[in-house]
């Protein structure tokens, strides 16, 4: 055999043995991103907090053009929601969330994620506009039996009535 | 001239590609095409990706039902692709990877190599996006544990108006027009790469894109093989009802996404920019080594020839309108940004004759550091400096720093590449009866540590390529021996064998010996520059 031809067949054999070994690293070894015996809650909603208003003085209102004479003045930004999250009588999620955008003109965003034991669980939502005031506020309190590897959604729509779980292979109780 | 001498990690490298040299020979030596095996996997990825958009559909259902299809029922030939395509994109991480670390510890990142260096560092990035945006589309449990965990990563930015992540909520947030959308970044992320491709090559010339044949044809097929052996893998499809648990990692692509779900975000961003700045900045990084100085033209002694460009390999000579009214149209100008002081267009500046007088010895395009007239010093002292056993025949070496002739030795001169000396030179030696026969040591044959030194040596030498060497030369009483920097034993016991043979040559005829005063002020500058060199 010429060099070239002893070259292709040493040279091939050892590329397909990187190749071969490539190939294994591309799919292992796996990783356990969640417990065998664990499942996952996702809680994520949008929801836009409440304006500070005062009523506008009878000044204010001769300044504007009759057409834009409002009652009230409101700031441009938002106030937080109150959001909490627990799970069996531990709080998971308890805090405020701001609004969004650079002046806070936006609505409050959160998207959180937990990784949890399968089986019964006690879960309580609640999320308030203004806590110490008289702003608007949604609860929900639930039992859910989650499977292994389940994901359990929760989203929020005010139209929906607050709080929303999204149906996947989960057992409510 | 000992700068540049190879590191511990350039002589590791060097070990193993002799290795593979065995196996592949040199000219098809993987680690010295890196660079052409990139572009060759590239090509490679792309023909594959565009056979597989002929059988892809985009939906939530659809996308994965036509994965499993191409995957199933047409193994043969839409599997094959698929599993090229996947194969063939983790090779070039393997490939991009080896690269980078080869280049730095051969040291050619700094100084006029600043600019391939650097606008490699983004090709990195654009690499993993097209991967990642790749493993989107098939939509299958990794897939899943891919988007989500990128989601989420990215959504830590706060830069988005809406959460990435509530996407995968639940099925009922997931629509068939992001399938759309990620295939549409799957296509433009590898175009935008292309360009930065091209771009990382611009400061080279007559640049490498393609492997020789033979690695090519030895590339292809193993991976075809490889590819019929071990298909890529398929897991099941996508439910965001449902969380992976355990998933098969493409660890080329994803090794990073067992941290970015453990670690807190802030910290791998700061990691991420801290750590892709780094290596950015590692040409101006500390120790910094003086630049070698850019070469110089003189225009008393340039005659617009334009050998100098055309042997140049780093575009670093262009040809300009005469400045000084001499009788030619052009003039050499040299962009001293892009030198890096190889001194190759001094061996083919015709100009550059050893024969001329020292003393006043400038040729058309010279060296600062290691000038023609102290190359020429240098080898006088060599020769000097060369054992005079009686009936032992006098052999002096023209060394690359980069080779195996790296180390200051007796009858040794080191230069920065062997094709800096004009063929002239090893014609000098001889007639002049410096030594009875000339070694040149290079790098080892399947790379030159400055591209085109070995190929432009071997063609003067065979009288290819201009400047030619004289036919008077005796080729018996040259020899050429292409060696990476841990053969230096090969290197011995070669000169030692062409020594032998040079004694069953006899005496050199027709000598014209050096006069005492030439020889005298050659061996003043040669010791002169040979202590600066070593200093």
């Amino acid at each position: 055999m010429t060099g070239r031809v002893v070259h292709l067949l040493t040279g091939g054999a050892v590329s397909l043995a990187l190749f071969l070994a490539v190939a294994a690293v591309s799919q292992w070894p796996s990783w356990q991103s969640v417990p065998d015996e664990a499942a996952v809650i996702r809680l994520s909603l949008r929801h836009g907090g409440v304006r500070a208003c005062r009523p506008a003085s009878e000044e204010e209102l001769a300044r504007l053009p009759p057409n834009m004479r409002l009652r009230e003045i409101c700031d441009r930004r938002r106030a937080p929601v109150h959001v909490r999250l627990v799970l069996d009588g531990q709080a998971l999620i308890d805090r405020a969330v701001p609004p969004s955008g650079l002046w806070g003109t936006g609505p409050s965003r959160l998207y959180a994620r937990f990784a949890v034991p399968a089986g019964p669980h006690q879960i309580a939502l609640w999320l308030a506009e203004n806590p110490e005031g008289d702003g608007a506020r949604w609860e929900l309190a639930r039992q859910v039996t989650l499977t292994p590897g389940e994901n359990l959604a929760i989203d929020f729509d005010t139209e929906a009535g607050g709080f929303v779980f999204h149906e996947g292979r989960r057992e409510d109780g | 001239m000992s700068k540049g001498r190879p590191g511990p990690l350039a002589r590791g490298f060097d070990r193993i590609e002799r290795g593979l040299d065995r196996a592949f020979g040199p000219e098809w030596n993987p680690l010295a095409q890196l660079g052409p095996l990139g572009w060759f996997l590239f090509w490679i990825v792309t023909v594959t990706g565009a056979y597989l958009f002929a059988f892809f559909d985009t939906g939530l259902t659809e996308t994965y039902a036509s994965i499993e299809w191409m995957s199933r029922a047409g193994w043969w030939h839409a599997g094959l692709a698929r599993s090229l395509h996947r194969y063939a994109s983790d090779l070039m991480v393997v490939v991009m990877f080896t690269h980078l670390l080869r280049e730095w510890a051969l040291g050619r990142f700094r100084g006029a190599r600043w600019f391939s260096w650097f606008t490699g560092v983004p090709i990195i990035w654009f690499v993993y996006m097209s991967g990642i945006t790749g493993f989107w589309l098939v939509w299958d449990r990794l897939a899943q544990y891919v988007a989500i965990t990128t989601a989420e990563f990215l959504d830590t930015l706060g830069i988005f108006g809406e959460p990435i992540a509530r996407n995968f909520l639940s099925p009922a947030h997931l629509s068939d027009r992001f399938f759309t959308l990620m295939v549409f970044l799957h296509i433009a992320i590898p175009l935008i790469l292309l360009l930065l491709m091209w771009i990382h090559i611009q400061r080279i010339s007559a640049a490498r894109t393609r492997p020789p044949r033979g690695l090519a044809a030895i590339t292809l097929g193993a991976l075809v093989v490889a590819a019929l052996i071990a298909p890529a893998p398929l897991n099941g499809p996508a439910d965001l009802s449902t969380v992976p648990q355990a998933v098969g990692l493409d660890w080329f692509f994803l090794s990073a996404y067992p941290v970015l779900e453990r670690a807190a975000a802030p910290l791998v961003w700061i990691g991420a920019v801290v750590g892709t700045v780094a290596v950015a900045a590692l040409p101006w990084a500390p120790p910094r080594p003086p630049r070698e100085k850019p070469a110089e033209v003189f225009l008393d002694h340039c005659n617009g020839c334009e050998r100098c460009v055309a042997d140049c390999p780093y575009n670093a000579i262009r040809m300009v309108p005469r400045s000084d009214g001499a009788p030619f149209a052009f003039e050499a100008q040299v962009l001293p940004d892009r030198c890096v002081a190889c001194g190759i267009c001094m061996g083919a500046c015709p100009s550059s004759s050893p024969f001329r007088r020292s003393g006043g010895l400038v040729t058309g395009i010279d060296l600062p550091d290691l000038s023609l007239a102290e190359l020429r010093a240098q080898v006088i002292a060599a020769a000097e400096a060369l054992p005079a056993k009686a009936g032992a025949p006098r052999v002096l070496t023209l060394s690359c720093a980069h080779g195996a002739g790296h180390e200051e030795a007796p009858g040794r001169v080191v230069m920065p590449c062997v094709a800096m000396a004009p063929p002239s030179m090893f014609d000098f030696i001889l007639s002049r009866g410096l030594a009875d026969g000339v070694v040149i040591a290079g790098c080892a044959a399947r790379e030159c540590h400055n591209r085109f030194g070995r190929a432009w040596t071997e063609a003067r030498v065979a009288r290819a390529r201009d400047p030619m060497l004289r036919e008077r030369v005796p080729r018996e009483r040259l020899l050429t021996v292409w060696a990476g920097p841990t053969e230096a034993a090969r290197l011995a016991r070669e000169t030692s064998d062409f020594g032998a043979r040079l004694a069953g040559l006899g005496p050199l005829q027709r000598v014209r010996p050096l006069s005492e005063e030439e020889r005298a002020e050659a061996l003043a500058l040669g010791r002169q520059t040979i202590r600066r060199a070593a200093e």
